[in-house]
């Protein structure tokens, strides 16, 4: 089976986020970059395919060079080869384009995005790239099997989970549960040092057109300082909750 | 030219949420100088979109029963034609952002999710949507012809408008290729409010020091009406089960009252929690970092002061009932 996993290439879950330029775009100053939260889940996912099922794991991010340690830490945790497609990401729709023209090249099985990317949560690429290619879709994925050419899924709904079957090929959105928190990997020396080797092809973008554009970011607001109520005197709380913040 | 509005349904009724899109989009209707369309599939009673500026409903009788986004898609997309919609609105349900880019790229439209307030400028078509996690909102520009907005939970709110309504049945031929996932089995925990339909959510962490803990925090939830979550240690630690766990990569919350019980509120936590209109936080430390995000704090001890808020909020329902 030939498996693509699209990366994002995103601040750190720790990260303050500010904004630059008259706040038109984001300060990466002082800010770590990590491989998407979303995306880690279905990469991890994917090395178990590869070292279970034999297949073979491509990842795939679209960035500028600054994005290829990214890339490289995927390789070191287990990618078989990676894919840079050289552009800057401003629209969910672009990145779903040029993601689709490479998998028009290549027919891979199983596509394995995020469900979205902790910067922009636009939450977009994996249903569009899905929409482009005419393959199967299944968003909020949170387990994953495939024999032969059949894919069983569970997908995350409201209250409970919803257990699919559909056939290859397929596009996932994935989040935590295609694996556990504690099924992540951490590179090892070995993995480190053979990624260092591993093809990293860098392609030029194919020329698809922008549909969205950030044109501006903000803050929010700053609180005003808690109310603290005294522990002894909860109809206090009581009654802010009701006469105050109305939600009781 | 009217607007379109996917009017989410769940067992044939239709969702809060739906109203919510619906009221979204009747503003939106008013800037544009046009009237509100809402598509409802296999939903009864839709004429209570009436109330909140829907003129006319197109109502789908699907043959099947379970959710097909592919085949919603294509009924929103034909819809759009049919309309001739510049601007399509849907939920930030699950299920609205999984058919929303489908029907998007099916449209050639600019889609925008989480969007959070009306358009600044409807040409060029500006909306405010929170973006890195609730850290920051971003004004994005969509640019096609076609405009797909998802709206998030809550910020928008409910906003009566009644208008005279019409319904039309509406039928659209859904091909095999579309229905290519097939549903095999739905495991749902019944009995439980859920933390997507909540009002309130009650949100347990560290500070319980045990899942045998939990008992109590259950039974101000189920007192409040609320669904309980839990921070990501406690979803890690297995004390309670992964679909609890909210934060920046678990589910978000974007709720009326958020109350955390023993949870320090690390950055991530805080991040997804963020949209809630209320928070109150619940800790012994009262160096927490929740207390800096926080409306309502109280320093003390959770074990003592649970079942007292509990019994405290019985006696305001009962006086209020």
């Amino acid at each position: 089976m030939k498996i693509l996993v699209c990366i994002s290439h995103v601040p750190d879950t720790t990260s303050k986020i500010n904004f630059t330029n008259g706040d038109t775009e984001f300060d990466t100053n002082g800010v770590q970059f990590v491989i998407n939260p979303n995306d880690e889940f279905g990469l991890t996912r994917a090395i178990w395919f590869q070292e279970q099922q034999g297949s073979h794991v491509t990842v795939l991010n679209v960035g500028g060079a600054e994005t290829e340690p990214t890339l490289r830490k995927a390789l070191a945790i287990g990618a078989n080869d990676a894919i840079r497609i050289n552009t800057n990401p401003t629209d969910g729709f672009a990145v779903a384009a040029q993601i689709a023209e490479v998998c028009k090249q290549n027919n891979y099985d199983l596509i394995i995005c995020g469900k979205e990317s902790l910067d922009y949560n636009g939450g977009m690429v994996p249903g569009m790239l899905a929409a482009i290619l005419g393959y199967n879709f299944v968003n909020s994925c949170i387990d994953l099997k495939v024999e032969g050419t059949q894919a069983t899924t569970a997908r995350e709904i409201d209250g409970g989970k919803e257990i699919a079957s559909c056939s290859l090929p397929l596009v996932v959105g994935g989040q935590k549960g295609l694996v556990e928190e504690k099924d992540l990997r951490i590179p090892n020396m070995r993995g480190i040092m053979t990624a260092r080797t591993k093809p990293l092809k860098v392609m030029e973008p194919s020329g698809a057109d922008n549909k969205t554009k950030a044109v501006k970011f903000e803050k929010p607001a700053p609180k005003s300082a808690v109310k603290l109520v005294d522990a002894n005197n909860l109809d206090q709380l009581i009654d802010l909750l009701h006469n105050e913040a109305k939600v009781l | 030219m009217s607007v379109l509005v996917y009017a989410e349904s769940n067992d044939g009724k239709l969702k809060k949420v739906a109203l919510e899109a619906a009221s979204y989009a009747k503003k939106v209707a008013d800037m544009l100088q046009t009237t509100v369309t809402a598509v409802t599939v296999n939903a009864n009673y839709t004429d209570v979109l009436g109330n909140y500026g829907v003129s006319k409903v197109l109502k789908v009788n699907a043959s099947w029963n379970d959710f097909n986004a592919n085949a919603v898609a294509k009924i929103l997309y034909q819809a759009a034609v049919k309309e001739n919609s510049s601007v399509v609105i849907l939920p930030g349900t699950t299920d609205a952002m999984y058919l929303a880019p489908i029907a998007t790229v099916a449209l050639q439209a600019s889609f925008a999710s989480n969007v959070v307030a009306l358009p600044e400028s409807t040409a060029p078509f500006v909306v405010k949507r929170t973006a890195f996690s609730n850290k920051a909102f971003n004004f994005t520009q969509l640019d096609a012809a076609v405009k797909v907005l998802c709206i998030a939970k809550n910020a928008f709110g409910l906003h009566e408008d009644a208008v005279a309504i019409s319904t039309e049945d509406f039928s659209v031929e859904v091909s095999a290729s579309d229905l290519g996932v097939k549903v095999q089995n739905i495991e749902k925990t019944t009995g439980k409010v859920t933390i997507a339909d909540a009002e309130v959510v009650v949100s347990g962490g560290r500070g319980l020091k045990g899942p045998e803990n939990w008992g109590m925090l259950e039974e101000l939830a189920q007192t409040l009406g609320a669904a309980t979550a839990c921070s990501k240690p406690v979803s890690d630690l297995g004390w309670r089960p992964h679909s609890e766990h909210v934060g920046q990569t678990g589910k978000p919350v974007a709720t009326n009252l958020y109350i955390a019980i023993g949870i320090s509120g690390a950055i991530q936590h805080i991040a997804g929690i963020n949209s809630s209109k209320v928070k109150v936080v619940i800790n012994s430390d009262s160096e927490a970092p929740f207390f800096k995000v926080a409306d309502y704090g109280i320093v003390g001890d959770a074990f003592e002061i649970i079942p007292r808020l509990t019994q405290k909020i019985k006696e305001f329902k009962m006086q209020n009932a």
